[in-house]
């Protein structure tokens, strides 16, 4: 079954994914941090607007609820936090270089092959829709993952941990119609509280190693040489 | 149901009140008031269990697995609560960490018991998720409490890993709950465990196979499993030592049995197709060699924390194989070997602690002579060396035995492996600590104020499951080896 012959409420939902998707290429090769916290609050809003979609579309009023948690979490308390923290620490300035962006595009195509291609075995007909957006959202959540590994400067890897979080929901609201409501809560309050802990963090780095370049992190390693 | 409500409560409110407690003698006290009142309620929900075999509700779930990691738990909680009230005034005392530093750490210190007494009695993989995370944000701030540049950096460490890991973990708990949606009547039932394990078989065995290599890549994180190990020894030797003894007592532990709940579900769905032991043979895999590399790390390790982290990786790989070979003796070893391993490796840490009080650092080369200095500490960190180690009579040796026996029994050529191993661990161990027992103590060490209690009876308890296990303990281990292995031992 090809994607043109889906419900067209499926190829809408498809279609964001997709959005939610590039953003986070987006999000990927963006050195200006303030862009990328823009770019973040985008892709929180693009995952409540798949999340209202599934609500009208199966008249599910817990859904509703949903849509308005990530809608005020990830795409207005979280950014908000981050856009204070950053003018805190005065990093509003701040641009990173990626070491080497073409490689890192490439990186991110490939994550995106990887992700289609462990979900293929999931054959059945009827889930061509399931299919396409698991692999969406894995795509997403190791997008993330690279970004976390790419960059080097704190405030961008917490972007990219978000963007991870950002891709569970989208697994979660689309594949599924929503977890359960206590999980949806425990999960919003964790993710809640990570950022809070996130920038008490970006202060404790800065008074110890006077930046947030994480790479200078490098004190513990196995290779012991005990200088003292 | 009151005493795991209770049970729930108690570290609920301990972390809310503590929050708000300003003098630190008082907040020790009450932190070891509400571990003591806590293990009261635990032992009860023993005693609950064993009368009703399964306490159900709320979503939640207590059966013969968990009611003894439970009481376990509750028991490590209050013996290091006890040694961590003198413990944490000295370290206060020498102006390491802010007053304000020591209200966090006592608050967090509950807060993490209720996130590790959650993820056990939880019947949701949702919620068993939410607890496994919490634990890891309850105990970041805390690895972080001395602020010195290693600190600061084994806690970003430790957040980063863990939470990544732990993301992997949700991606699966979501494709679970997917595959669970296809077959039950009821679809806001298919993140209960029991609902799920009842209809395991009807799980699709290919969503369930995608997801379980998520799940336990992510617990497996927080398991501390060779690759995704990074963050272990960084975080244990950077925090508190209390913390160290709680985080490889207890958080390894309460990972590992979320692994072997998931697997016991993904057992289930790949029952009836062609790699039934798909789940097993990772977990074989994947334990045998955090089991191997950890034990050779043993040798070069130049902090005594780190050193006795990697122990914890190694002992960790050892049930993650167990549980991964399956069948009734395998998985009653496994059961044995969480208990003894968590006693005997908190009261290692608790007596390392000490020692590096006596030594003033935490080099390996600059502790010495302990035992002539204080003998209880160096007597007791050679006698939790020689527990660790597996040495007969100690409870490691029974538990250690009886895994390698079914290691015997079903694959004898992997029996070679982990006898090497072991040979290897137990090298790596007394290399180090044998100059750190009997070498010339520095001019002018002087013994501390050091409460060996918990130490002691952490050992005495470890050399009682190594002469006799208690016919109470055994049935309740025997019940959750026929849980999880479909037949009993005894």
């Amino acid at each position: 079954m090809s994607l043109a012959q889906l419900p067209l409420l499926e190829q809408f939902l498809l279609l964001q994914a997709a959005l939610v998707l590039f953003l986070s290429f987006g999000l990927l090769s963006q050195t200006r941090l303030l862009a990328a916290i823009h770019a973040f609050a985008w892709q929180g809003a693009l995952i409540a607007a798949v999340t209202l979609t599934v609500a009208i579309a199966g008249h599910s009023h817990h859904l509703y609820f949903s849509a308005l948690l990530t809608l005020v979490l990830k795409a207005m308390l979280i950014p908000w936090m981050l856009h204070r923290l950053v003018r805190r620490l005065a990093l509003e300035r701040h641009t990173e270089t990626l070491s080497h962006p073409a490689l890192v595009s490439m990186v991110a195509v490939a994550l995106v092959i990887f992700s289609y291609w462990v979900v293929v075995p999931i054959v059945a007909e009827e889930l061509t829709f399931t299919r396409n957006i698991v692999a969406v959202s894995l795509a997403v959540v190791l997008i993330g993952l690279l970004m976390l590994v790419a960059r080097q400067q704190a405030v961008a890897q917490v972007l990219g941990f978000m963007s991870m979080e950002n891709g569970l929901f989208l697994a979660a609201v689309s594949a599924t119609a929503g977890m359960p409501l206590v999980v949806e809560l425990g999960v919003a309050f964790d993710v809640l509280v990570a950022m809070v802990l996130f920038g008490v963090f970006f202060f404790q780095i800065r008074d110890s190693i006077d930046s947030l370049d994480v790479d200078r992190l490098n004190r513990l390693t196995e290779t012991e040489e005990e200088t003292a | 149901m009151s005493a795991l409500i209770l049970t729930l409560l108690l570290p609920l409110v301990g972390a809310l009140l503590l929050a708000f407690v300003t003098s630190v003698r008082w907040a020790g006290w009450l932190n070891l008031g509400i571990a003591v009142l806590t293990l009261t309620t635990a032992l009860w929900l023993g005693w609950e269990v064993a009368e009703h075999e399964v306490i159900a509700g709320l979503h939640f779930r207590v059966d013969a697995f968990n009611v003894y990691l439970v009481v376990l738990t509750a028991f490590v909680g209050l013996t290091t609560a006890i040694f961590s009230r003198p413990y944490m005034r000295h370290v206060c005392a020498n102006a390491r960490v802010t007053p304000a530093g020591m209200r966090i750490y006592h608050s967090m210190y509950q807060t993490f018991m209720l996130t590790m007494l959650v993820a056990l009695t939880t019947d949701n993989l949702g919620v068993l998720w939410v607890a496994v995370e919490g634990a890891t944000l309850a105990t970041v701030l805390l690895v972080s409490l001395y602020r010195t540049p290693e600190a600061v950096e084994a806690a970003w460490k430790y957040f980063i890993l863990c939470g990544v890991g732990i993301a992997l973990a949700l991606f699966g708990t979501v494709l679970t709950y997917f595959a669970a949606q296809q077959v039950l009547a009821d679809p806001t039932e298919g993140l209960t465990w029991s609902v799920l394990h009842a209809h395991a078989a009807a799980l699709d065995p290919t969503v369930m196979r995608i997801a379980f290599v998520f799940l336990l890549v992510g617990y497996g994180t927080k398991v501390g499993l060779v690759p995704m190990h990074q963050w272990l020894p960084d975080a244990h030797s950077e925090g508190p030592t209390p913390m160290s003894a709680v985080l490889s007592g207890l958080l390894l532990n309460v990972a590992l049995y979320a692994v072997v709940r998931l697997k016991m579900l993904v057992d289930g769905s790949l029952a009836a197709t062609d790699t039934p032991h798909l789940a097993g043979a990772l977990l074989m895999g994947f334990g045998l060699i955090s089991f191997l590399v950890a034990g050779l790390f043993l040798h070069r390790q130049r902090d005594i924390k780190r050193m006795f982290s990697y122990s914890s990786i190694e002992h960790m790989g050892l049930m993650t194989f167990a549980f991964g070979l399956g069948g009734p003796l395998a998985t009653f070893g496994a059961l044995l070997h969480m208990l003894v391993h968590s006693l005997t490796k908190s009261a290692i840490f608790v007596t390392v602690g000490h020692a590096a009080h006596i030594a003033g650092t935490q080099s390996i080369d600059r502790i010495r002579g302990l035992i002539r200095t204080q003998p209880a500490v160096g007597w007791s960190l050679l006698l939790g060396v020689v527990a660790i180690a597996g040495f007969p009579p100690f409870g490691v040796f029974a538990s250690e035995f009886l895994l390698l026996t079914a290691t015997i029994q079903t694959q004898p050529w992997l029996s070679a492996a982990l006898l090497g191993g072991l040979a290897v661990a137990c090298a790596g161990l007394f290399r180090h600590v044998q100059p750190m027992v009997y070498g010339t103590p520095p001019e002018g060490q002087q013994p501390v104020e050091a409460n060996m209690l918990p130490v002691m009876v952490h050992l005495g308890l470890v050399l009682w499951l190594g002469l006799a296990i208690p016919a109470l303990l055994a049935g309740w281990l025997d019940r959750a080896t026929g849980l999880i292995a479909g037949s009993h031992l005894l």
